[in-house]
């Protein structure tokens, strides 16, 4: 249950795969053009109902409820081990050699 | 629905960008470029006044003196240019697209906008969305963020993080090319300004960049850059850049490069996320500099076959080792796009004499998303194989990304230019349905191209022999 004044995500499908662009690859012509869009929730609403948001932009846009307070995901990623003997190795060469 | 949008789409441009391109147009495809660079936009001085207003511009042009050193170390006697490098990161929004957003915004606030649309899945985002913060207009950011199972592209779910952070709202697609159709809508819905990559406010922005490389070399060395390298997707940070340092009066190089993800299809859902760059790569490089006018509004002002002396192509994996390389020795953690052309610079370093000057011409700011840690674990993630490896001849895009292990592999890929001609000729025939064109037309397509008529014709001869074979 999300409440008025939450900020929230919602989401659309806006072209069904028969109203794409003739003119795309294959795998992407099979699947629906999709939107999502964050804003604050305009009266309570449940995740998966229709509702309405005032977004950033002072919009009103309605949309399926799909996350409240979404949040962002992205991070540093792991320790990669092909990366991690570059520096080492430049260091070295700087040093082989200097006068 | 869609039909119908598209339609009005030149109605709905016209209205959003303000400019009359009819005004230009001469005849076929040949039109007025110069004339409409000078018309609609502002003067070089204007534009100073501009960005030194909201923050933008004189950024640092660092000397990167460890890079120059390892680099000598593996050249031939009396070889390695000296290699300089301007700190665009430190622009409002970290990277040099707030050159282009500051006139487009300063316009649209002048003109009586309430807000500015853009579509982009780039740092550009960001760099309108901070700027309309600056001028009090509001500001969406429309971009391709997901593939088809709701996996978000780091980079791009970084920059959309940017653009909400500065206040935009933020649409997220999934993929495809009807992205334009969805800011069409929401053009036609606002009555706010189209804040467009591509028109004379966004090219003129980036003059100033190139005009400051020249300037700050020359006041430093007593001459201008021998070459300046620029990392290339929709062309317009060449052509900007390119007549910046030309109105500075220096004849310097311009050598555009982009990352290689040839084979790799733009608008393929599959493809979509077993790419580790979102920009500067070869899906925009070759075939906008090929073909400008494929853009939102009639007349592309980023024409960078005008300007290019060189293209040079690098591979994922050395741009990875080049950024790794920049934070080590350098002490600089900056972003992936500006590190392509770095990549090319330390291989073209090589050729050059001792006390020549080449100068990367940018920087973006980095972090999550952004960083190749975090690109290398979604590529991992996405089934992409990495690995330690010779670069050029190992890379794979979509499939292999090898890393150098020493900077000895750093190489690039030379990209002719008469290849990229070529497709010019070829586009042109397409989008004008003829293979006659005038002597006007011809004399356009020359200046487009940086050639000649002569060229021009015998180009046309072999592209239609092409064809019938
Ligand atoms: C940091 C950075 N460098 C370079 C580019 C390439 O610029 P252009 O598209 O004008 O060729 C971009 C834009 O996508 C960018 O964000």
């Amino acid at each position: 249950m999300a409440e008025k004044g939450d900020w929230v995500k919602i989401h659309n499908v806006v072209l069904d795969p028969s109203n794409r662009v003739s003119s795309l690859p294959a795998d992407t012509k099979k699947v629906p053009l999709e939107a999502w869009i964050n804003g604050f929730l305009n009266e309570d609403g449940e995740i998966g109902e229709m509702v309405e948001i005032t977004t950033l932009s002072g919009r009103i846009v309605s949309g399926t409820l799909a996350e409240v307070n979404p949040r962002y995901i992205h991070d540093f990623g792991n320790p990669v081990p092909e990366l991690l003997k570059i520096g080492p190795n430049l260091k070295k060469q700087l040093e082989e050699g200097s006068v | 629905m869609y039909e119908d949008v598209i339609k009005r789409k030149n109605e709905i441009i016209q209205k959003a960008v303000g400019i009359d391109y009819s005004k230009f147009e001469i005849k076929g495809i040949a039109f007025d470029y110069d004339r409409m660079m000078k018309e609609v936009s502002y003067s070089l001085d204007e534009i100073r006044k501009i960005q030194s207003e909201t923050q933008v511009g004189n950024t640092p042009l660092v000397e990167l003196k460890n890079l120059t050193k390892l680099i000598r170390k593996i050249s031939k006697p009396e070889k390695g240019a000296r290699i300089f490098l301007k700190d665009e990161s430190a622009n409002p929004s970290g990277s040099f697209k707030d050159r282009r957003a500051s006139v487009s915004i300063y316009h649209a606030k002048n003109h009586g906008y309430k807000g500015v649309i853009a579509a982009t899945s780039g740092n550009y985002g960001a760099a309108v969305a901070s700027q309309a913060a600056k001028y009090g207009l509001r500001a969406i950011i429309v971009q391709e963020t997901f593939d088809s199972n709701h996996v978000g592209q780091p980079e791009i779910l970084e920059k959309g993080r940017a653009c909400e952070a500065y206040g935009a709202e933020v649409v997220q697609l999934t993929v495809g090319p009807e992205l334009f159709y969805y800011t069409l809508k929401l053009l036609d819905e606002t009555g706010y300004f189209d804040a467009s990559l591509y028109t004379p406010f966004g090219i003129a922005g980036i003059e100033t960049l190139g005009y400051e490389i020249a300037t700050q070399v020359k006041s430093r060395y007593g001459r201008f850059p021998d070459a300046v390298i620029v990392t290339h997707a929709g062309g317009g940070n060449v052509t900007g850049t390119a007549r910046g340092l030309k109105k500075a009066g220096a004849k310097t190089k311009v050598i555009g490069s982009s990352v290689d993800l040839r084979g790799l299809h733009m608008a393929s859902d599959h493809d979509f996320n077993r790419k580790s760059f979102t920009t500067g790569h070869t899906g925009f490089g070759i075939p906008f500099s090929a073909y400008p006018d494929r853009v939102d509004v009639p007349r592309n002002a980023a024409r960078s076959l005008r300007y290019l002396d060189r293209y040079v192509l690098v591979t994922q994996g050395e741009v990875f080792f080049t950024t790794e390389a920049l934070a080590q020795v350098e002490g600089m953690m900056r972003g992936p796009a500006g590190n392509t052309s770095l990549t090319a610079a330390l291989s073209i370093a090589k050729e050059m004499d001792e006390d020549q000057i080449i100068v990367v011409q940018e920087t973006e700011y980095t972090g999550a998303g952004k960083l190749p840690s975090a690109q290398l674990t979604f590529a991992k993630k996405m089934g992409v194989i990495v690995k330690n490896g010779n670069s050029i001849k190992e890379d794979v895009p979509g499939k292999v990304i090898a890393i150098p292990e020493s900077i000895e592999q750093i190489g690039i890929i030379e990209y002719p230019l008469e290849n990229i001609k070529k497709s010019y000729v070829k586009e042109s025939i397409k989008a004008y349905g003829k293979s006659e064109f005038s002597d006007v037309e011809k004399k356009f397509m020359a200046e487009d191209t940086n050639s000649n008529s002569q060229e021009i014709d015998k180009m046309l001869e072999e592209v239609l022999k092409d064809g019938k074979a």
